[in-house]
Formats: structure tokens, C-alpha cells, sequence
């Protein structure tokens, strides 16, 4: 691998920590899906930049299935979503965006010597790729316990996807194509899954605030 | 005695003209005259010998003498070294200045006759002085004791005041469980050897764990008497209880000595440190330092406010101190030095800005008999002298150039720079989050300063009475002078300030940074290469000066200086009264909002119907609440648990005696 | 300090006094005709100067000298910060008295009399513009700060002819650390200039105003030299911008050719800054002040940030 893609890879590794922190200091619902297109666009450069310094043809196509699915499909649907749920300008009551990106500060540094022992192992990548990607998957766990609606919860979802891409990518030269099949299969099938349950919930509550969902609880 | 012993001699022969100062004060008890205008100036000159020995001493080797008073067979060993001469030259540089205040400032009526005040005073400058000399561990401990009990009899000069009688217990409350844990850290060191002079704990070598508790006995003990978290809460009811040059002298001076024992213990003594201890001490740095500006913010009162800015100054001395024992355990000493020197050359500022300022809101007390913000104002037409020598120590407290505040302020801030080569990953990346907290800090220090110097000197008087308040006193005045020409002295000339601190650092960890050659030239300040970072003090205020006085002429001469007085604009508004302004409150208001979860606040607002509408807003400790208030709710159970033992009976006392005599026996049988 | 020295110094100095009204004028034209106005000559804040030199000055009865002393204060320590940031050449004798943090040093400086000044005649709207820019700085400053110190740990020096000397030389890289800093100093920049979406410059709408209620007691020659402070403040954060994230076309010392192409490469780079700064202030609204820590508080942690991805990335 070059130094220059290197470098791009390492570039696209930070473009993906930046948006995971935008996400989540994100109020708007619109503007998070826009971030996640933005995120899997990142995805798909860093996953042709190291398609092309290894030579790995494979990567070519699950750089051209994510673009499909996470840069087009899947925020396509989510803005059908939105506007189907009349949710578009939908603010999320978040507290206090600095004390979280805080906390994503410490899951940063917290992820990155985490993988430190083990991207040591592998010599494709610059070391810190493998933590950034820890990084997002763990920040997108932290957006979807803060998130009190359903939509973010399910970008949340998607947007770890995202990360654990990321490592596939960056660190393995990604995962055997039927397994990446599979789960971009799994992702679109867990979207419209979703997608139903979410129709469910504001029939049920008149509202995607899933707080509701504790009342199903039986006392 | 030869030549060469001179220094410490002369600094014994200071102390004991301070006694005798203090003596001649009880002497003439009743005589304000004589003890204002007699004994304080002679003090502020001994103080400025103390100085100019200590300053002389520090480059020398270290002297030892020993003095034979005390319990026979167990005399005081004192010992002058570059350590404790540069602590010296701290005391004597502060102290003159604000003993000459002093004279002008105490007058009779303040509770105390100042016969005794002045005896009390000069007990306490010379058992600081003898702390700073003392080379075993009883001599110290005696002089420690001493100075907490002078300080407490000068904190409590208007004892009649029950508030006053309240702080002064809750400071020798804390100084004593400060000085158990010191005397259990002395306990460590000497390591079962019985040899309790400094010399043998230098020789021991200890395990890891002992040299441990050691130091962590020590930070608790000696952060009891600098107020780090959560040993602070005597620091902001001390301060305004006490009178201003009291205040002044305890906070800059008082508060060093215990940042010279860390150092003393930590690097002298122990000599090994271990990494982990200094991120201890980074991050108790950093919360009290966090805590201290944000509490300053958000106080009404000048003096507590000025109280919770000496926190968070300790809070900064003890990053760096924190900094300088991770970089001199993992043995890279040129950066150790560089953290040393921030530690030491802030040390020396912070006395020199916080006694300014100290001494300024007496002069402010004196002249309006006000200590609450909300009550000041405008003095700045008032009181010009006192307004302009504060503004000097604002903007040293603010840390801004070319004052001498923001020297400190950017040799710490290069050392967080080069932390990169550190070993420790989870070290290295925690590195820059502090830095960024210490930048935040530095920032609210700021904010603090406005609102303390704004709200008392400018704007319009917030109340009648203020327009007859006066200005200080010729004394009064030199005091201040002195340490505003501190402040700026030590804000332009830091290299010449650096090579005379440096063999503390040389002493300490092993190199100093003006003895490696890293340190610019007389103007230039460039404590690694001049590529690296450089900072011109002189340059800078003489640009801006010369860019000032350009652009007065200039605009002057191609246009005009004309100026027409008119009744202030605020966009139009006629009946702007002084009421309008923001008080204290209002302008920390933003800070509490921002920091709301740090606070327990207390507020009582107004409805739209009231016809009387108040606002109040109490701003608590919240560390109060956690953790005093719950020690003591323990205490109280435990001693209503042992109280159940008191049966009033003689016969079931004698029976607990009797008891225990024979567990004694039982015991030593076996 | 050579001749050659001196001449760069001077010309630095008489560039920034010149193209910083221009920059403003410049804003305010795209401003204009990217809201479909018409737009004011790119001079016009030279005439609003000269105009305001030739009134009298104003001054409240009981203002103290300190009032009167701080425009010039003031801008003694803009010019000095345009003078100490490398815009044309990296060749400034005065560049090593005062490296990264003493420049934020400088505006701190410049903020504390401002914000004093405006306590002095003791109005409401004095005191409530002192509190706002105290609270604008205190979050603004550590992270101007931080995306300093990003510059200095890739540069290895806090000294900014060496920053800019280092980030222009090097080879095609792209520094991931950069980019979080980037965002981070447009946030910042944006709050210090007091524009939207933290101030508007065009209003005078008492309650939302910053940088307007600081200098509303001033007139004449003291508000002229507020306000070109103003712009010099604006001139000097957008040339340290481009001077990180954009060096290329800053002069080393004693190439010549380099500086003759120095000043076009400036001016063109300032012209898109300021389109976009233009484009920035068209397209977003103004927060309320409460949001404003928020905010200020993201660019922060965005520059902790941008240091902590230095060395995860050791780039």
C-alpha cells in the first residue's frame, strides 16, 4: 500500500469519526439521514481507495453495494419514511450535546488502545484505522441509547453497520462477498422491517417516541 | 563559620528581627502609630534582606545549620537549599510588599489591638520562613503547627463576629487533619529507622508501596493547607473572614508552602516518583483548578471570589506538578525541568498577582466598608491608584501578555505540547484532553476577572455612599506598587526570572533549562529552540505601544482630538440608573447556566404579580453537602454509638479500665 | 533583523491595514448580491472610517480614561496579530516574539479591555455586551487554541512562521487531524468575528446583539477604531485559516519570486474566504444566545478532538 492511500485511507477513517460525532450532536432528523449518506459515501471511498492499492477486486463490488444500499437505498427510504410518518421536522430533546461528545471523547480513546494490541497484528492499514472504526461502533451504540425516537434509533443501527464495515475493510481487506451479501441483504430486510414496526408504533401510541413503549411493560 | 555559610545565617538573623518586630508590637500595644509607621515599614525591609539572601542562596549549595532550642537531645536541623531559597525569595518578595501595606492598613478598632495583631503577624512570616528551612521532621512539624495557629489567630482578628469565629475553626479544623496526614507521611519516610531528620528519609530507599502512601499522605496533608479538592472548603470562609493583608499573605505565600512540601516530599525525600502519582495529581490539578474558576464565576462577594481564584491557581501549580513527576519518572528531564519551571515560576506569580489583588480589595473595604459586589462600582473615578495597580494583577490573574501571568501560563501549556513521547498510550492521549481543560481554565480565569474588576471599578456606583470613598494611603500605595511592578517585572524579563529559578530544577529532576543552554536569549524566551516556540514579552508590549502611540498622533494630527462630553447614548433610554448595570449575579449568570450540574443553588424568582419582586440566587458547595456534611452525620452516629458506653456509673468506668487491663496483659503474655 | 526583514514587516503591516476594510466590504457586497440587493461599493468601509475620523467624538460624562484609552488598545493588538501571522512571507522579525498561544494571548488581551470598556459608562446594554463577549470568549479561546496546538503537534512547534513553514512544505498529504480542525476553526471564526449564526453584524436589535452593544457608547474616531480593529480581527483569523489549512503561496524568507506572486495568491484566496464566509452567513440563521456554549462548546471538543485523531492517526 502506498503512503498517499494510505493517507486516503486514513483521511476517509476521519471523515467517518467527524460525521459519527455530527450524528450525534445531530438535533434534526433530516439532517442525520443526510450524515448517514455522507457516512456510507465516506464508506465507499475508503472502500475503493483500498480496493485500488491492494488490488483486491472483490472490495470493488461491496464499494458499489454500499453505495447502492447506504448512499442511495436505504436514505431514500428513510427520507419516504419521515415524510410518510410526518416526522420531518421532528427535533430530538437532546440534553447536553458537549457532555456527550465528551463521553464519545473517552469511548475514542478507550476504542483506540483497545485495538491497539491488535492492529499491531495487521500491517495493511495504519494503526489507528481499526480503533476509529471501533470508535464509530461504539458511538452509534451510545446515539441509540440517547435517542428517544424511533427514526434515529434505527440510523443509529444502521450507522454501526457502518463502522463495523469500516473495520472489515480497513483491516481485513474485507469480509468473503457472500457474508457482505448477506448482510447488506440483512440490512435492507431489517429496514423494512423496521420501517413496519415503526408504522406499528405510531399507530399504536400516535407517536414515535419509543418512552412509550414502557407502558407495554406489564405491571 | 566561614563566608560561604553567610545566607542562611543571615535569612535565622531575619527571623529573628521579625520576632523581635512582633515582641516590640506587643510592647507598644495600644500605639497605631508606632506599629504602623515603625514596626511594618522595618518589617518590609527585613522582608526585602530575606529576599535578597534567598535570591543570593539559591545558586549556592545547600548550608545546613542546626539550632539547639527544643527538647534536649532533639535539636531543630535546618537546611537552606535551592528548593527552599527559591520558596524564600517567594516570601520575601510578597511579604515586603505587603507588610508595607499592612502599615497603612490596620488601624485600631478591628478587634485585635494592633500591638498584638502586629505580633501575631511576624510569628506567622517567620514560621513560614522556619517551614522553609527546617530539615527534620520535627522541626518542621513545630513551625508547621505555628504558622496554622498565627494564621488562625490573624483569621479570627474580629472574633466577636460569630461568621468569623465559624471559619476560623473550620480552617484549624482542616489544618490539623492536614497535619496528622503530614506527620503519618513522615512516619513512612523515615522507615522504621527512628531518624526523623530529612537527611536519613533522603538515604532510605523505599518499596514502591511505602514510597506510595508516602506521597499519597503527603498530597492529602499538604493539599489540606494549598486547598485542592475537596480539602478546599476553608479557603473560601478564611479568606473574607480574615483582613486583607492577612488574606494576601496566607494565599501567597501560605498556600506555596505547602506546594514547597509536595515538592520537598515528592522529589526530594521519596526521589523515585512513580508515573501514576503524577496523573493523580493531574487530575486532582485539574478538577480543583475546574472548580475553582467556575465557583469564582458565580460569587458576589470580592474576597471569596478572590478565595475560589486561589483554588484554582493551586489547581494549575499542581497539574504542572503532576506533569513534571510523570515526565521525571519516565526520565525524559528536559521536559520535567520545563513543567518544574512552569510549576515554580506560577508559584512566584500567584503570590505576586493574588497579594496585589488581595491588597486591593482591602483598600476597596477600607474606602466603602463593602465586601459584596453588588454593593460596588465606579470606583474607578474614585480610587484611580488602586483601580490601575489592580487592573495590572487582573490581567496577570486573566494570564494574558505581556503580564507575568501568561508566562506561567504558556511554559505549561509548552509542556502538555510535547508530551507525544511518552511511553503510555492511554498517558499520551489523555495529554492533550488536559491541556485542553487547562486552556478552558486559563479562558473562565478570564471571564472571572472581568467580572471582578468591572463590576467593583467601573460602571456607574451602585450606591450613594461610594462617592465619598477615597483613595488609598501613601503606604497603602507603595504596597500596591511594589507588587504591580512585580507583576509586570516578572511578565517581560521571564529568561532573567528562569535562570534564577533554575537550580531548583537542576536540584530536583537532574537538569535545569537555562543550564542546558534551551532558553533565548535576555528578550526572547525559547525554552526548547527559537523554531520551536518563542515568546518576547518585550517585544510584544513594546509593539503594541508603539502601534498606541502611532495611532494617537496619527489620528490626532490628520484629524482632530476633539471630544464633546454628553450624557451616556444607551440607545436612547433617558433614566438609565446605576441599578441597570449588571450586578455580580447577572454577570456570572451565563457561567451558572453553563454549569449548572456543578452548583446547589438556591433561587427564589419573582412572579409577574409580586408586589415587592426579589430575586435571590445562593450559590452552594456542593462538595459541602457530599462530603462534610455526611462525615459528620457519621461522626455523629459513631459518637452516639460510643455514647452508649457512658453509663454515668464510676463502678462500670472502672470496670472498662479493669477490662482493659487485662486484654493489655493477655496480650503482652502472649 | 535585516533591511529586507523590516520591509516585509512594514509591507505585512500596510497590506492588513488596507485589505482588512476591504475584506469586510468584500463580505458584505457578496452578502448583497447573494440576498438579491444591491451591493455597497467595495470601498465603503473606507468611507464609513474616513466619516467617522472626521466627527467629533462623543464621550459619556463620567467615562474614565480607560474608555477612551482601549480602541487604541484594541487596535494596537489587532495589528499586531496581522502583523505576527505569516500572510505574505514567513520572513517577520516580529513573528518569534509571540508564537501560537501568545496570538491567542493578543485577542484574550484585546477581548478584557473591550468587554472593560463597555462596563465603564455603566449602561445596560454596555454591561449585557461585556457578559456575551466574556461568554463568546471563554469557549472560543482554548479551542482556537486546540486547533492551534493541532497545527503545532503535526508542525512540532507552536511558532507560526514554522507552522505555516512546515504545512507548505509538505508533499501531497492530507492530515485527517486537519479536518477536524478545520471545522472546528470555522466554528470558532465564525463566533469571534461575531457573525452569524452567533452575532449579526448588520443588526441593532438590542437583544441579540454582541459585538454592537460593546462599541454602542463609542462615536468618532474611537468607534472607527473599533471597527477597524474589528475587521483587522477578521482579516487576521481569516489569514491564520489560510495560513493552516490553505499555506501554499506564503513566501519563505528570501524567495523573491514567491513573494512577488505572495500578494495576488492572498487577495484571491481571501476573495473565496470571504464568499464563503458570505455564503456561510446567507445560508444559516442566527441561534439564540443559549445555544451559542453549545455550540462554541462543539468546536472545543471537535478540537480535542483533532489532536486526540493526531495521534491515534500520528498524522
Amino acid at each position: 500500500m502506498t503512503s498517499f492511500s494510505t493517507q486516503l485511507v486514513n483521511l476517509f477513517a476521519a471523515v467517518l469519526l467527524l460525521i459519527a460525532f455530527a450524528m450525534l450532536s445531530q438535533r434534526r432528523i433530516v439532517a442525520l439521514i443526510n450524515l448517514f449518506a455522507l457516512q456510507g459515501l465516506a464508506l465507499v471511498g475508503s472502500t475503493v481507495t483500498v480496493a485500488y492499492a491492494t488490488g483486491q477486486h472483490h472490495l470493488y463490488y461491496s464499494a458499489g453495494i454500499t453505495f447502492a444500499l447506504k448512499v442511495v437505498v436505504l436514505p431514500l427510504i428513510l427520507h419516504r419514511l419521515i415524510r410518510k410518518l410526518n416526522v420531518k421536522w421532528d427535533i430530538e430533546t437532546l440534553i447536553n450535546i458537549p457532555s456527550m461528545m465528551l463521553v464519545g471523547i473517552v469511548l475514542v480513546i478507550f476504542a483506540f488502545n483497545l485495538a491497539l494490541p491488535i492492529s499491531e497484528f495487521s500491517r495493511s492499514v495504519s494503526r489507528g484505522t481499526l480503533g476509529i472504526a471501533l470508535a464509530c461502533v461504539l458511538m452509534s451504540f451510545l446515539m441509540m441509547i440517547t435517542r428517544s425516537k424511533a427514526v434515529p434509533q434505527v440510523i443509529g443501527f444502521l450507522s454501526m453497520e457502518n463502522g463495523l464495515f469500516f473495520a472489515a475493510t480497513s483491516a481485513t481487506f474485507g469480509m468473503p462477498m457472500v457474508v457482505e451479501l448477506g448482510i447488506a441483504l440483512d440490512v435492507l430486510v431489517g429496514m423494512v422491517i423496521l420501517g413496519v414496526f415503526m408504522f406499528q408504533i405510531r399507530e399504536q401510541f400516535d407517536s414515535l417516541d419509543i418512552s412509550h413503549l414502557e407502558k407495554l411493560k406489564e405491571d | 563559620m566561614n563566608a560561604s555559610a553567610l545566607p542562611i545565617d543571615a535569612i535565622l538573623a531575619v527571623v529573628v528581627v521579625w520576632f523581635a518586630i512582633g515582641l516590640a508590637g506587643v510592647a507598644a500595644l495600644h500605639s497605631t502609630r508606632l506599629v504602623a509607621y515603625g514596626l511594618f515599614p522595618l518589617s518590609a525591609l527585613a522582608s526585602l534582606a530575606l529576599a535578597g539572601y534567598a535570591l543570593a542562596a539559591l545558586p549556592g549549595g545547600a548550608q545546613t545549620a542546626i539550632l539547639a532550642i527544643g527538647l534536649p537531645g532533639l535539636p531543630f536541623h535546618l537546611r537552606l537549599d535551592a528548593l527552599s531559597a527559591f520558596f524564600l525569595a517567594v516570601l520575601g518578595l510578597a511579604s515586603a510588599g505587603i507588610s508595607i501595606f499592612a502599615g497603612g492598613y490596620f488601624r485600631a478598632g478591628e478587634g485585635t489591638p494592633p500591638g498584638l495583631m502586629c505580633l501575631q503577624y511576624h510569628v506567622f512570616l517567620a514560621s513560614m520562613a522556619m517551614v522553609l528551612l527546617a530539615d527534620d521532621a520535627y522541626a518542621f512539624m513545630v513551625c508547621w503547627e505555628l504558622m496554622a495557629l498565627s494564621s488562625f489567630f490573624l483569621v479570627t482578628t474580629n472574633h466577636r463576629i460569630p461568621e468569623i469565629q465559624r471559619a476560623g475553626f473550620l480552617y484549624l479544623l482542616l489544618a490539623h487533619i492536614g497535619a496528622i496526614a503530614i506527620l503519618l507521611c513522615f512516619g513512612v519516610l523515615q522507615a522504621n529507622t527512628g531518624d526523623y531528620t530529612f537527611a536519613n528519609m533522603r538515604a532510605q530507599h523505599l518499596s514502591p508501596f511505602w514510597a506510595s502512601a508516602a506521597f499519597l499522605l503527603a498530597l492529602f496533608g499538604f493539599g489540606a493547607k494549598a486547598g485542592i479538592l475537596p480539602l478546599h472548603v476553608w479557603l473560601p470562609e478564611a479568606h473574607p473572614a480574615a483582613p486583607s493583608p492577612v488574606s494576601a499573605l496566607m494565599s501567597g505565600v501560605m498556600l506555596k508552602t505547602a506546594i514547597y512540601g509536595l515538592a520537598r516530599v515528592t522529589f526530594d525525600l521519596v526521589h523515585t516518583p512513580i508515573w501514576w502519582w503524577g496523573v493523580v495529581a493531574l487530575a486532582v490539578g485539574l478538577a480543583t483548578a475546574l472548580f475553582g474558576v467556575v465557583f469564582a464565576a458565580a460569587q458576589v462577594d470580592m474576597k471569596r471570589l478572590l478565595a475560589y481564584s486561589s483554588i484554582e491557581n493551586i489547581g494549575l501549580i499542581v497539574v504542572a506538578f503532576g506533569l513534571a513527576i510523570v515526565f521525571t519518572a519516565y526520565r525524559m528531564h528536559s521536559l520535567a525541568a520545563l513543567a518544574m519551571t512552569a510549576m515554580l515560576y506560577h508559584c512566584l506569580n500567584h503570590a505576586i498577582f493574588k497579594s496585589l489583588l488581595f491588597l486591593g480589595t482591602g483598600s476597596v473595604l477600607h474606602a466603602t466598608h463593602e465586601r459584596s459586589l453588588g454593593k460596588l462600582g465606579g470606583l474607578m473615578r474614585y480610587m484611580p491608584w488602586v483601580a490601575v495597580t489592580t487592573l495590572a494583577g487582573v490581567i496577570a490573574s486573566a494570564g494574558l501578555p505581556p503580564s507575568n501571568g501568561f508566562v506561567s501560563e504558556w511554559l505549561l501549556l509548552q509542556s502538555f505540547l510535547f508530551t507525544g513521547a511518552l511511553p503510555n498510550p492511554y498517558l499520551k492521549m489523555l495529554a492533550p484532553v488536559f491541556a485542553a481543560g487547562v486552556a478552558l481554565v486559563a479562558a473562565l480565569a478570564g471571564y472571572v476577572m472581568v467580572k471582578f474588576f468591572g463590576v467593583i471599578f467601573l460602571g456607574k456606583p451602585r450606591e450613594e455612599k461610594l462617592s465619598e470613598a477615597r483613595d488609598a494611603g501613601a503606604l497603602e500605595r507603595l504596597g500596591l506598587a511594589w507588587l504591580t511592578a512585580g507583576c509586570v517585572l516578572l511578565g517581560l524579563f521571564p529568561v532573567a526570572v528562569i535562570e534564577v529559578i533554575d537550580p531548583v530544577p537542576f536540584a530536583l529532576v537532574g537538569r535545569g533549562l537555562a543550564q542546558s543552554g534551551h532558553i533565548g536569549d535576555w528578550m526572547m524566551l525559547a525554552p526548547v529552540t527559537a523554531e520551536r516556540a518563542s515568546y518576547s514579552p518585550l517585544v510584544v508590549l513594546v509593539a503594541t505601544l508603539a502601534i498606541v502611540l502611532v495611532a494617537i498622533l496619527v489620528v490626532h494630527r490628520v484629524y482632530h482630538g476633539r471630544v464633546r462630553r454628553a450624557p451616556a447614548w444607551g440607545c436612547g433610554f433617558p433614566a438609565g440608573t446605576a441599578r441597570m448595570q449588571d450586578t455580580a449575579e447577572g454577570f456570572g449568570q451565563p457561567i451558572r447556566q453553563i454549569f449548572e450540574p456543578f452548583y446547589r443553588m438556591k433561587r427564589e424568582l419573582p412572579t409577574a404579580f409580586d408586589s415587592h419582586p426579589r430575586y435571590r440566587v445562593t450559590v452552594e458547595d456542593p462538595l459541602w453537602a457530599w462530603v462534610y456534611l455526611r462525615i459528620a452525620a457519621a461522626t455523629d452516629r459513631i459518637s452516639r454509638f460510643v455514647g452508649l458506653m457512658q453509663r454515668g456509673r464510676i463502678s462500670i468506668y472502672l470496670l472498662y479500665s479493669f477490662i482493659t487491663l487485662v486484654t493489655l496483659l493477655f496480650l503482652t503474655q502472649a | 533583523m535585516n533591511l529586507e526583514g523590516i520591509l516585509a514587516q512594514l509591507t505585512a503591516m500596510v497590506v492588513a491595514l488596507v485589505l482588512a476594510p476591504l475584506l469586510v466590504g468584500w463580505v458584505n457586497q457578496c452578502r448583497a448580491w447573494l440576498q438579491n440587493r444591491r451591493a455597497p461599493p467595495l470601498t465603503q468601509q473606507f468611507r464609513t472610517l474616513h466619516k467617522l475620523f472626521c466627527k467629533e467624538s462623543v464621550v459619556a460624562y463620567d467615562a474614565t480614561a480607560l474608555f477612551r484609552l482601549t480602541p487604541y488598545i484594541v487596535f494596537g493588538c489587532m495589528l499586531l496579530a496581522c502583523m505576527i501571522i505569516p500572510t505574505l512571507s514567513t520572513n517577520l522579525p516580529l513573528a518569534p516574539a509571540a508564537d501560537a498561544i501568545a496570538l491567542v494571548g493578543l485577542f484574550a488581551l484585546a477581548r478584557l479591555f473591550i468587554s472593560l470598556a463597555a462596563m465603564d459608562i455603566g449602561t445596560a446594554f454596555g454591561t449585557m455586551g461585556a457578559r456575551r463577549e466574556m461568554l463568546v470568549g471563554f469557549l472560543a479561546e482554548p479551542a482556537f487554541l486546540m486547533v492551534l496546538f493541532t497545527a503545532s503537534l503535526i508542525s512540532n512547534s507552536t511558532s507560526l512562521a514554522t507552522i505555516v513553514g512546515t504545512l507548505a512544505h509538505r508533499e501531497l498529504t492530507i492530515l485527517p487531524s486537519l479536518a477536524f480542525a478545520g471545522v472546528a476553526f470555522t466554528m470558532v471564526s465564525l463566533a469571534e468575528n461575531a457573525r452569524i449564526p452567533v452575532d449579526n453584524p448588520a443588526t441593532h436589535l438590542e437583544l441579540t446583539m454582541i459585538h454592537e452593544a460593546l462599541v454602542l457608547e463609542y462615536s468618532g474616531r474611537h468607534l472607527a477604531l473599533m471597527e477597524w480593529a474589528a475587521s483587522l480581527k477578521l482579516f487576521a483569523y481569516s489569514c491564520a485559516g489560510l495560513a493552516l489549512f490553505f499555506p501554499w503561496g506564503v513566501a519563505e524568507a528570501n524567495d523573491r519570486v514567491a513573494l512577488a506572486f505572495a500578494l495576488p495568491v492572498l487577495v484571491a484566496k481571501l476573495a473565496a474566504g470571504g464568499f464563503a464566509l458570505a455564503l456561510i452567513e446567507t445560508i444559516l440563521a442566527k441561534m439564540r444566545i443559549f445555544r451559542v456554549p453549545e455550540f462554541l462548546a462543539t468546536a472545543f471538543l471537535l478540537g480535542v478532538l483533532a489532536l486526540l485523531v493526531h495521534l491515534l492517526l500520528g498524522a
